[in-house]
């Protein structure tokens, strides 16, 4: 996904920028809103996280601006003030959500997700490996016309090895984008959640493959 | 809180009082004067009358060579007789002789002197008497000699007429008090007017309404408006600093710990070995404790001073529950919690705070999804119920734990049972303090089954 990030802060947009990349995104920075006017004049994006405060202006004005013209592009609004009223506020005002800082980028993710899906249903981030059909947004995934829904861990974990097949991920790894740093769990407890997986995938030619002592991998066979 | 003012007297009866009695001595005054001057007048007219009479019997005094004799002129009587019904006596002396009339008439206290009269009042014949006076030399035997002729009358008449004219006179002071008891209500009124408009436009003002008072006072109020001015706009700068203070701190402490969590996360994912995955749990984990407990200390210095600043307004609280549970939702989803929000019928409105009642409801949520383990469910459940609205938050997370309710919702104190879970152990606090801001009351009892229930009422009015 793309991803038009307006904030002034040139440390946390660096980090937040590095952070999405990680996952596969791709991160324009826009540290004022004339920036962002100009980015979004020459690009298409997925997704607008916008700052509030800004040097050149309110970023709800922006975002006031952004819906009188009838661009539909989503925005999730980064606020550092937690009130509901902020977010009923900023909801009213045209942001699609809003996230507080510092924020979890599984729950942004989420977010992320949840405004996709509202925006434009389903269709348009279909993929497929093998025999299946994946889609992120409803979280379900269709084997022989037959669709299943995925919870949100095993969504998550599906993700995140659909990134790189025939890749081998570490427990560990997979622990750590599964399960929040408040949650201590051991590393085992990744086992759950891939055998569940496991029987969603039941009956296409998809499936997990244990890598003994190191970790997990997806691998679909040929027909 | 609102501390009513203690009233030391009434200016409205101050003013009043001292203008009657200032009446009063004035009326009374007004009533001595008529009534001394018309009592003058009356002892003026009878003594002129007394006068002549005593002056036309001395001139009929004749003297001879046997002595004095007289001719009374009972003229002069009749001029005496005019006056009502009083009694008239007269006596003739020559030297220290009786020649006629009473004898026993007193004399005045010094001899008169001259056809000038002397007026004097004295008791004879049981009556109160006025005399009048006069002496006259005449020739007795060729030697002069000194007569002296007393006329008397009561007073029966002259105190009628004094009498009736101090009635009058009583009528007139009455009047004029009257007037002036009048007079003293209407002044009062019209100077205390500006006073009386002056607190009800301060007394109809909301509690937010802090701008200056901008009406035209007079001269002796100014002081006093300018005072008030200048004391609401130092409350209106503080609470201004105050909520900006507020939002600023916010955005300072959470913007930096957002890049250490962002930066942290990118380690994590890209630690080489266990060891360094699990120092950097930590610190995400000590990033997350410390914007939690900076969430909440802001929302507790938020609902302390939202607590004398409220703003009060209808609210449903099936909406506010919708849109609170609608926030959490993603971050309930990430451990597969289900949020369950049970809205029931009928009127769900309570008159509140809106930001009071919203942090209740977020931090109720926010513990119960806390404190749960993953795929179980949270339910909220706003009910109406007699006199306000219920509003249920139950878990299946680990409970109370043994802990007592009431330690639970102290600052700073948390369950003996979660040291494994971050938390500033302030989430309960400020519950408990929205309760008490909005005459509420909250309880929080193990749930059956295993976990937590809290258990918030909200009151109508």
């Amino acid at each position: 996904m793309r991803f038009l990030l307006v904030e002034d802060n040139a440390d946390l947009a660096r980090s937040v920028a590095a952070r999405l990349s990680l996952d596969g995104h791709g991160v324009d920075h826009a540290a004022s809103l004339a920036e962002a006017a100009d980015h979004l004049a020459t690009a298409a994006y997925d997704l607008i996280l916008l700052d509030i405060m800004l040097p050149d202006g309110d970023g709800r004005d922006f975002l006031a601006r952004h819906r009188r013209e009838r661009r539909d592009t989503p925005v999730i609004v980064m606020t550092a003030r937690a009130a509901v009223s902020d977010r009923v506020a900023l909801l009213d005002t045209g942001a699609d959500d809003y996230i507080t800082k510092p924020f979890d980028f599984a729950e942004l993710e989420a977010r992320v997700r949840a405004v996709l899906r509202r925006k434009h249903g389903a269709a348009q981030t279909l993929r497929t490996f093998a025999d299946l059909t994946f889609d992120p947004l409803t979280a379900t995934l269709t084997v022989a016309g037959e669709t299943r829904e995925l919870r949100n861990r095993e969504l998550r974990l599906f993700e995140i090895l659909l990134s790189g097949p025939d890749r081998i991920f570490s427990k560990g790894q997979l622990c750590d984008r599964l399960f929040s740093a408040a949650e201590a769990v051991s590393d085992n407890a990744i086992e759950v959640y891939v055998g569940r997986l496991r029987r969603k995938l039941d009956g296409s030619r998809a499936r997990i493959e244990t890598v003994r002592g190191v970790g997990y991998k997806l691998t679909g066979t040929p027909e | 809180m609102k501390a009513a003012a203690v009233p030391s007297g009434s200016i409205r009866r101050r003013l009043l009082l001292s203008m009657l009695a200032l009446a009063a001595v004035l009326s009374g005054l007004l009533y001595l004067t008529v009534r001394g001057v018309a009592a003058r007048a009356v002892e003026a007219t009878q003594d002129a009358v007394l006068g002549s009479a005593g002056i036309a019997i001395a001139e009929e005094l004749r003297g001879s060579e046997d002595g004095v004799e007289i001719d009374i002129p009972y003229t002069a009587f009749s001029m005496l007789g005019a006056v009502g019904q009083d009694r008239v006596f007269y006596r003739v002396l020559i030297g220290d002789v009786t020649l006629t009339g009473y004898a026993d008439l007193p004399l005045p206290a010094e001899p008169p002197s001259g056809l000038t009269p002397f007026f004097y009042s004295t008791t004879f014949q049981d009556e109160t008497v006025r005399i009048a006076a006069v002496e006259r030399a005449v020739l007795s035997d060729g030697r002069p000699v000194s007569a002296t002729v007393l006329v008397a009358q009561t007073r029966t008449a002259a105190e009628a007429i004094a009498g009736q004219l101090a009635n009058r006179a009583a009528l007139l002071g009455l009047g004029v008090f009257a007037l002036a008891a009048l007079l003293a209500v209407v002044t009062a009124r019209s100077v205390l007017a500006p006073v009386d408009e002056l607190a009800e436009a301060v007394r109809r003002r909301g509690p937010q309404d802090l701008r200056p008072v901008a009406r035209a006072v007079p001269v002796e109020l100014a002081p006093f408006v300018t005072a008030l001015n200048g004391f609401m706009g130092r409350l209106s700068a503080a609470l201004s600093r105050t909520e900006t203070f507020i939002a600023e701190a916010a955005h300072h402490i959470r913007t930096p710990l957002a890049v250490v969590r962002a930066e942290a996360e990118i380690a994590l994912r890209q630690a080489p070995d266990d060891a360094t995955r699990a120092r950097m749990r930590s610190v995400i984990r000590a990033v997350d404790d410390s914007a939690r407990s900076a969430t909440q200390l802001l929302d507790h210095a938020t609902v302390v001073y939202r607590t004398d600043q409220r703003t009060d307004e209808d609210l449903d609280l099936g909406d506010l529950a919708r849109s609170v549970t609608q926030a959490l939702a993603p971050a309930a989803d990430l451990k597969e919690i289900a949020l369950d929000l049970v809205v029931g019928d009928g009127p769900l409105v309570v008159r509140g705070d809106r930001l009071l009642i919203e942090s209740a409801l977020r931090n109720l949520l926010d513990n119960a999804v806390k404190y749960s383990g993953p795929e179980t469910e949270v339910r909220l459940t706003v009910a109406g119920v007699a006199g306000g609205v219920r509003v249920l938050v139950e878990d299946r997370g680990r409970g109370l734990g043994g802990s007592q309710p009431a330690a639970l919702t102290a600052r700073f104190r948390r369950g003996t049972n979660v040291d494994d879970i971050i938390g500033s152990g302030l989430g309960l606090t400020i519950v408990k303090e929205v309760a008490r801001a909005q005459r509420g009351a909250f309880r929080l009892t193990d749930r059956e089954g295993g976990g937590t229930c809290a258990d918030l009422f909200l009151p109508a009015h």
